[in-house]
């Protein structure tokens, strides 16, 4: 929008405003939506102009500002006030023919505009070189220091936060479940996120297109198959590397050293096929938001966080509630005594495998869906994933959970207060801060950390 | 497919300013994980902070080198400090992961475009160079004719950085044959035995972690020194990885395992990545386009780098001069 806006102020000539924005004005409501400028019927050169908030989609009339019009050398040679639409109009003194090819400044009072706003632009020179009214545009607000309230701004940076967190919960349960089965800390967790959103794009990138009923809907699908070959991957995974590691009796640390290696051989892997550039869908890429007060929230945004939930809702029962679930929380205890009650602990082990690397594939599509991805992206939100582990206990399940949403929040909470460069340094010292109060994390039991 | 050149390029990397670079930070990392099992990931971060100290204070305050060196040794040991007082009390995989964050978290704050006014950001700092170059006694490139080469910076880097490296070395020995290092030894191999024989074991991890991350510092000032640069990509996480692959590959707590690791393992990166290069080169490359181009081969040293470290964890964990017997791998 604002691209348009400013391509419109280079037009600056009224008879040529494209149709599109005529459009636009014409919905509106003239009392308080900026208007378009209408051209004055006489033969005399008149500066037409309009003073729209941008802040506000469609933009807003700033009625009661002062504009005046200076001469190349200084002199005032006209004054008007903004009307109740946010036009205003200045007619130049004397014949057309006087001022052509002659140059004026247009400027705005800043004291006379209202008291949170502030103009992008307070000042245009324009020269009349047909003899025809000249249009200015000033657009106020968005580039301005003055912003929306902390709270709006709070609220607009919790819905990426809770897009954030329930990507990050996906990731970090799996990382969770797998620690606490197997004890492994898996550096190559990562991976398996990238895994998912390359097999999104995979099957987004297959020749024709999925259907149903005339709704295109082959990176939905996509979605879906991250699941289920990330869950597959997992078992791949578990299969040919880590299970063999096991019953040779490999300790954890080589094992985590292993995981390295695998993270460097997985992401290389993926560059070569994949590229390193960073990709989009086909679909969802440029979604309009809804307005839903003063926040913008995009349809895509609100279906990951249900879904997420959803998932997560239904993993955590899971765990809880079922049979499948009380052996893996009994082997993540003990797994000497889980197995010694006739639990099958390799089964359980296995499950977790699929079902941790399926929740990671799912967590990478969905990541790649709202802000595109490319080889690395479960590398680079490995850290955080595991920040989110760590802070809500090592290999407990709702402490994951917990912990991937005050990460997931906090990163982009905390961009209210700090430069938003700093966002991922402020997860990673609120971990370590964590750490220090309270080491076993908020959802942790003492005696688990040796 | 020039094989001449596979070998003198590999050579030339194998005993050149990089493997210094490595070996010193295996070196630190044979302190922390060979001798006293701790876990530390974030090596890069030592190497960043001590060489963006090096260089600031010739850059910012217009100090000598010599007094950037003292300040990075400072800011190293408060470093070890900060990172160990909340971890070293936790299991080993903790410190692992509060380490590769610090790593992260230095890595980002120092790059940030906030303060590239002053540390240059992404693009890094340079115009130190002068005073360590004006002492360079090598005028010509050295080297043996036909088979290998330098230029006399490079060569300059080298003579210091492998001179630091025996230094290095002798300490190590001396150290690890101390009682001090015995400790050491036994907090890897059983941290509550040496507790109950009356060791404060908090206090010699935290020396542990100090004394190797001074030698990352080494590194840390031995890379500014080789590039006449330092940039946030010269310390990214992986280098942490490489570094570990090193001290893996000549084996872990032993004195020359780095010096071994760091040279078989440059050797072999630049004989895999020249080879693949060649083998993709030209106008009808031995490798058909379809399956590799320039850009994949440059990929392939770190696919199987990944692939070696896997297999070398699996299959021989004490690496090649490593005793398995000494060394139970599974730290606390």
């Amino acid at each position: 929008m604002r691209l348009i806006a400013l391509a419109l102020m280079m037009l600056a000539l009224l008879g040529l405003a494209p149709p599109a924005h005529a459009d636009v004005a014409t919905g509106q409501d003239a009392a308080t939506r900026c208007a378009l400028v209408k051209p004055t019927d006489d033969d005399t050169i008149s500066i037409l102009g309009r003073i729209c908030d941008r802040r506000q989609r469609p933009p807003l009339a700033v009625p009661g500002v002062t504009v005046s019009v200076e001469d190349a050398d200084g002199n005032q040679i006209g004054e008007a006030t903004s009307a109740e639409d946010g036009t205003f109009v200045i007619d130049l003194p004397g014949t057309a023919i006087e001022h052509l090819g002659k140059s004026y400044t247009v400027t705005l009072d800043e004291s006379t505009l209202p008291e949170d706003t502030k103009p992008e632009i307070s000042s245009r020179t324009l020269t009349i070189n047909i003899d025809n009214d000249q249009t200015v545009l000033f657009p106020i607000g968005d580039a301005g220091p003055v912003k929306p309230g902390k709270f709006t701004e709070a609220m607009q940076l919790m819905v990426g936060g809770l897009v954030f967190s329930v990507v990050l919960a996906m990731a970090a349960l799996g990382l969770s479940m797998i620690f606490g089965t197997t004890g492994l800390t898996n550096f190559s967790h990562g991976e398996l996120v990238t895994f998912g959103a390359l097999v999104a794009f995979f099957i987004d990138r297959l020749p024709g297109r999925i259907e149903i009923g005339g709704a295109e809907i082959t990176v939905i699908v996509g979605v879906i198959a991250a699941f289920v070959v990330g869950g597959v991957f997992g078992w791949l995974n578990d299969a040919a590397l880590w299970r063999p590691l096991r019953s040779r009796g490999t300790g954890l640390v080589a094992m985590m050293i292993v995981s390295i290696g695998l993270s460097l051989f997985l992401r290389n892997i993926y560059q070569y096929f994949a590229g390193a550039q960073s990709r989009n869908y086909s679909q969802y890429g440029a979604v309009a938001p809804w307005q839903i007060g003063d926040i913008l929230l995009t349809p895509k945004e609100l279906v990951v966080i249900l879904l997420g939930l959803a998932v997560l809702v239904m993993t955590t029962s899971l765990l809880q509630f079922t049979r499948l679930g009380k052996a893996t929380r009994a082997v993540s205890d003990n797994p000497g005594l889980a197995s010694a009650t006739g639990i099958n602990v390799e089964r359980v082990i296995r499950i977790v495998w699929v079902g941790g690397a399926a929740l990671a594939g799912l967590a990478g599509a969905l990541l790649g869906v709202t802000q595109g991805f490319d080889f690395q992206i479960g590398f680079r939100i490995l850290l955080l994933t595991f920040a989110a582990v760590v802070l809500g206990g090592l290999g407990t399940i709702w402490g994951a959970i917990v912990g991937a949403f005050v990460i997931g929040l906090f990163t982009e909470l905390s961009t209210l207060f700090v430069d938003p460069e700093f966002k991922f340094v402020g997860a990673l010292l609120l971990l370590i801060v964590i750490l220090l109060i309270r080491p076993q994390g908020l959802l942790g039991r003492a005696q688990r950390i040796g | 497919m020039d094989f001449n050149d596979l070998l003198t390029g590999s050579l030339q990397q194998a005993l050149g300013p990089t493997a210094v670079v490595y070996c010193l930070a295996a070196i630190g990392l044979n302190i922390h994980f060979g001798y006293t099992g701790l876990l530390n990931f974030g090596q890069a971060g030592f190497m960043m902070v001590a060489g963006y100290a090096m260089v600031t204070m010739s850059t910012i305050w217009g100090g000598s080198l010599w007094l950037g060196v003292l300040v990075g040794i400072v800011l190293t040991v408060i470093l070890a400090l900060l990172l160990g007082v909340p971890t070293l009390r936790l299991r080993a995989d903790y410190l692992a992961i509060v380490t590769i964050a610090a790593a992260e978290i230095i890595r980002q704050v120092i790059s940030a475009a906030k303060f590239s006014d002053k540390l240059g950001g992404q693009d890094g700092l340079t115009g130190f160079i002068k005073p360590f170059r004006e002492v360079n006694p090598f005028s010509e490139p050295v080297g043996i004719d036909g088979l290998v080469r330098w230029g006399p910076n490079d060569f300059w880097v080298m003579t210091v950085g492998w001179s630091l490296v025996a230094v290095s070395c002798l300490v190590v020995w001396l150290l690890m044959r101390s009682p001090w290092g015995r400790v050491l030894k036994s907090i890897r191999e059983d941290e509550d035995a040496v507790r109950s024989l009356g060791k404060n074991v908090y206090a010699y991890k935290m020396q542990s972690l100090i004394i190797g991350g001074l030698f990352g510092a080494l590194a840390g000032f031995v890379v500014a020194l080789r590039s006449a640069t330092v940039g946030p990509s010269f310390f990214a996480t992986d280098v942490t990885f490489f570094a570990y692959t090193v001290l893996l590959i000549g084996g872990a707590a032993r004195v020359l395992g780095p010096v071994a690791g760091a040279v078989i393992f440059w050797f072999l990166i630049t004989v895999l990545d020249l080879f693949f290069g060649q083998a993709t080169a030209g106008a009808n490359p031995i490798i058909p386009a379809s399956i590799m181009n320039d850009t994949q081969a440059s990929l392939m040293r770190l696919i199987f780098m990944g692939l070696g470290l896997m297999l070398l964890m699996v299959f021989r964990p004490q690496g090649l001069f490593g005793d398995r017997r000494e060394l139970a791998i599974d730290a606390r």
